[in-house]
């Protein structure tokens, strides 16, 4: 077959991409190794447009085992226990078949895990939909949370936190990212790099099908009005055969049998087998006949390029086939010896026998183009509007109607349809800061939690960046965790285009300087790039999934309130900043100006504070200040523990709005029983740390004199409405 | 008191169920699906998980393993049977407990503490919990809508064959408190000899205050005793 312009537009290389092709191979490449070109080297496993930005990130720590570059992050806990955790987007096939989309992306991320040798202990997911009056989001909404329960219970890791969001950014392109945590000895970690000459190169799980053929180059392309041809290459997930291919793992890892382990995700075959190869500077051949294939008459472009789910290769060492053969024969597994590794730095494709592809590893990897694209920077907004000018609003009202707004509503429906609780593991569930994942047979325990802030990243990258660090790592505090490290999962537009890429740019700074100053490393992460329709971007959506460590779960801390006559305090001082608040979109529908400001020593300062406060056992219940301000976080204090609050009204700033609905970072509401309160005011002051008095706890009232009163019970129907009749 | 723990393909409740038989000190052994023979057990546990994928239906292929020809052997002799979620649909699946679990009302999974009241406590697996008790279990399935003939229903009230039933935090049973569309809010069931228990709420997640709670716990050292 000749390879025509079109061919090569169609796997979506450029013409000078093809030319380097065919520079590398010294010749023209056949289909089958065009094919494999295109999957190595499209933006989603080549990371072309990102890997310079990358490369700046903060990636080591005093905990940190592994970075990125593998299939997931490991950091120590010490005692021999490591935490191994990844985000990962599934949001172009998501958007495509949203059930299987969704499913696919929890199975895929799992598999990232327990390839490492970890049992998969928590899941998590950031979810984001366009309009609720979007034709297709109610769909979408149904589709995804079904498929992201559907495999996660199944399979039976709890998901326990999460985030569920609505914006029409996303109307033409949701964004659909999981988070997979798991736990692994420290000395029984596996890694991709093949070792070793003459080893058996394993196939292992389901067979392979013509689903998912090229679904990482769809991935790395907008969507047009033709996207929905785009099904068959949604990859089909089936949870149950995750879960036998899962306890396989675990069991063969169990001993030494094994020199090196990739899942194929992205790519298939091809990038995993490519994957190991460089790594261990080692050539790979396949003879792809022997492939365990789900239809007849499949090719070796089909069979190498497609991505059926559950499946996984493994190096063997000598003589341990037998061994691991009965292992996933118990499981009712397929394994099959498919090739071996040689010194040949070659990936030697055939099929019957006959030579049918063959490229270096180096032109693959090495040589994958890397591009430094255009970027242009964002100014800081300006802020063009005084409060007074608009329409007088009364605080009730602008309470009730963000409490009851899509983004702001109880996300029970949601998280019902999850299962939380399965490994008996689970300290706290989703709805607190961060959810609590006990260590199995320990008393220690990790705190989990994923967030975003897609409008203040598109109103300011640089901003942005920093806030959703710091966010995620007042989540942790505010569970009575230290912070340990991060994943991220990076989801932007269409890097071409210089505005996007600049967001993109700016962002990571923003990440890079907040992760370097809180000593908050990076150790996984994904690029999702491509995220629009027609040339139109999403708003930049960097999501970051955190973790930290708890040494006792009994000292676990969460937002319900305890006790009457308790006092919540307020940590950090408040400036009344309204642009890209909550207050300002769902009240007055204004997008406009900056976010709020980042003060990285503040926001160390006062966390590092609130943790030392939680740890002397000073505090009952603690939750941080974010989006909707600071009435909105005692509302959610209330909500969930069914105790109300008499909140003193403040008159420290001019105007009841901006102190109320105003987002100012670095702040957290504690509440400590009137016997506390001269202990932890010394040592807030001890820190130079600016508190105040609140509100006071007591039985079932919300409420502010001479603004609002309202039973806890109504305030709950408020927030309990919106999904209920959507 | 010995103790067996059926494990499927598919199922993902067995190691939680095993850690708390182990916390209540029996002595437990577990036996994979192929397997021909049952070790000498008092106490036979079906786990919840989503066996064989809940593929055809769900608990309809693990009924027709080996080892379940041999727990309903045991079963006849009179051993105690519990199961838990998928178990139950198991049991029901196998003709050991009758009528069937139908798809939850609302169509979607559910996965959430509920509230269920003792209704019967003379049995080998409640006798130590009060009658009439309120109790927090918490559920997680699809299939958890208890449905059967009128006279079966009728038989099961009449011979107090309903352990546990769907209430509200303060015991009352009604419509609005059922979460799944069960038949009079049922939560499990025994066969008549009150060997065998089916249950769809999961006691083995409640026995542990700093997860959950201890209403669990009542059940296991019922089992003891």
């Amino acid at each position: 077959m000749k390879i025509t312009q079109t061919i090569v537009e169609k796997h979506g290389l450029k013409p000078d991409e093809y030319s380097k092709i065919k520079k590398l191979l010294k010749r023209e490449p056949n289909l089958l190794e065009l094919g494999i070109f295109s999957a190595m080297w499209n933006e989603h496993c080549s990371y072309k447009s990102s890997r310079i930005h990358l490369k700046n990130l903060p990636t080591k720590g005093k905990q940190v085992i592994q970075g990125p570059g593998e299939n997931a992050g490991v950091i120590d806990i010490g005692d021999d226990d490591a935490i191994i955790f990844k985000i990962e987007s599934h949001n172009h096939p998501s958007y495509i078949e949203p059930y299987q989309g969704a499913a696919t992306g929890v199975g895929g991320i799992l598999r990232d895990i327990f390839t490492m040798g970890a049992r998969p202990i928590a899941l998590l997911n950031s979810i984001h939909f366009g309009s609720p009056e979007h034709t297709k989001t109610k769909a979408l909404l149904n589709g995804v949370v079904s498929g992201i329960g559907g495999y996660g219970n199944c399979i039976g890791i709890p998901t326990v936190a999460g985030e569920t969001k609505f914006d029409d950014t996303y109307n033409e392109n949701i964004l659909v990212n999981a988070m997979a945590v798991g736990h692994a000895k420290k000395d029984k970690i596996f890694y991709s790099k093949a070792k070793g000459l003459n080893k058996s190169v394993v196939y292992v799980g389901s067979k392979t099908g013509r689903d998912g053929i090229h679904g990482a180059s769809m991935a790395s392309a907008e969507f047009d009005d033709s996207s929905d041809d785009k099904k068959p290459t949604v990859q089909v997930g089936d949870p149950f055969t995750e879960k036998l291919l899962m306890e396989a793992c675990l069991e063969l890892m169990k001993d030494n049998s094994i020199i090196s382990i990739q899942d194929m995700g992205a790519a298939g075959l091809t990038s995993s087998i490519v994957e190991m190869a460089s790594k261990g500077n080692l050539g790979i051949e396949l003879h792809l006949d022997k492939v365990p294939c789900r239809e007849q008459g499949m090719t070796p472009y089909e069979i190498m390029l497609s991505e059926s789910q559950e499946r996984m290769v493994i190096i063997l060492e000598d003589k341990k086939e037998k061994e691991a053969k009965k292992i996933f024969e118990k499981w009712d597994l397929d394994f099959v010896v498919i090739g071996k590794t040689t010194n040949t730095n070659n990936l030697t494709l055939k099929f019957l026998d006959q030579i049918v592809g063959e490229i270096s590893i180096d032109a693959l990897v090495e040589n994958a183009p890397v591009y430094e694209r255009k970027w242009t920077k964002t100014k800081l907004p300006e802020r063009k509007i005084n409060i007074k000018d608009l329409k007088k609003i009364k605080l009730e009202d602008a309470l009730f109607k963000i409490l009851s707004s899509p983004n702001q509503s109880n996300k029970s429906w949601v998280t019902d349809q999850f299962d939380q609780m399965v490994m008996t593991d689970t300290v706290q569930k989703s709805g607190s800061d961060a959810a609590i994942i006990r260590i199995h047979k320990k008393d220690k325990a990790i705190a989990v939690t994923v967030d975003s802030s897609a409008n203040y990243c598109k109103a300011h990258p640089l901003t942005g960046g920093k806030q959703i660090v710091c966010e995620s790592w007042r989540n942790l505090i505010s569970v009575g965790a230290k912070p340990i490290a991060i994943t991220n999962c990076l989801n932007f537009g269409n890097p071409e285009n210089s505005k996007v890429m600049g967001e993109f740019t700016e962002c990571l700074v923003g990440i890079k300087e907040a992760c370097e100053f809180l000593d908050y490393p990076v150790v996984s992460g994904n690029v999702s790039f491509y995220n629009g329709t027609n040339k139109k971007s999403i708003d930049p959506t960097p999501v970051i999934g955190g973790v930290g460590l708890i040494n006792e779960s009994k000292n676990k801390i969460n937002h319900l309130l305890k006790k009457e006559e308790n006092v919540i305090l307020q940590v950090g001082k408040s400036f009344g900043h309204l642009y890209q608040s909550v207050f300002f979109k769902e009240i007055y529908s204004i997008k406009e100006g900056p976010p709020p400001e980042v003060n990285l020593s503040n926001e160390k300062n006062n966390g590092e504070t609130v943790l030392k406060l939680i740890n002397n056992k000073l505090v009952a219940s603690a939750h941080d200040i974010s989006s909707g301000g600071l009435i909105l976080s005692l509302a959610e204090m209330c909500l969930s523990s069914g105790y109300g609050l008499k909140i003193e009204r403040s008159s420290k700033l001019s105007n009841l709005m901006e102190y109320y609905f105003g987002e100012d970072q670095g702040r957290y509401l504690l509440e400590i029983e009137p016997k506390n309160l001269q202990n932890t005011s010394k040592i807030l002051n001890e820190n130079n740390i600016f508190s105040e008095k609140v509100a006071i706890v007591q039985k079932d009232y919300f409420e502010m004199p001479g603004e609002l009163k309202i039973n806890i019970n109504d305030l709950y129907k408020i927030n309990n409405k919106w999904y209920n009749s959507y | 008191m010995n103790s067996s723990v059926i494990v499927f393909p598919g199922s993902n409740c067995d190691r939680d169920i095993a850690v708390a038989l182990k916390k209540y000190e029996f002595k437990n052994t577990m036996v994979w699906h192929k397997d021909t023979s049952l070790p000498k057990s008092d106490l036979i546990v079906i786990p919840g998980g989503f066996s064989y994928g809940d593929y055809l239906r769900s608990g309809a292929i693990a009924a027709k393993s080996n080892i379940l020809d041999e727990v309903i052997k045991e079963a006849n002799n009179g051993c105690l049977i519990l199961g838990i979620c998928n178990g139950f649909q198991i049991l029901t699946e196998t003709g050991l407990l009758k009528g069937v679990l139908l798809k939850n009302k609302n169509l979607k999974f559910i996965g959430r503490d509920v509230h269920v009241k003792t209704i019967d406590i003379k049995s080998k697996f409640c006798n130590k919990y009060k009658q009439d008790q309120i109790l927090k279990f918490n559920i997680a399935h699809n299939e958890g809508n208890y449905f059967t003939s009128p006279d079966h229903l009728m038989e099961l009230e009449d011979k107090n064959l309903i352990p546990f039933k769907y209430c509200d935090e303060k015991g009352n049973i009604s419509v609005e408190n059922n979460p799944n569309g069960s038949l009079n809010n049922i939560a499990g069931i025994f066969n008549d000899k009150k060997n065998i228990l089916g249950m769809m709420p999961h006691p083995e997640r409640m026995t542990d205050e700093i997860i959950s709670n201890n209403d669990g716990v009542n059940l296991f050292s019922s089992l003891l005793n």
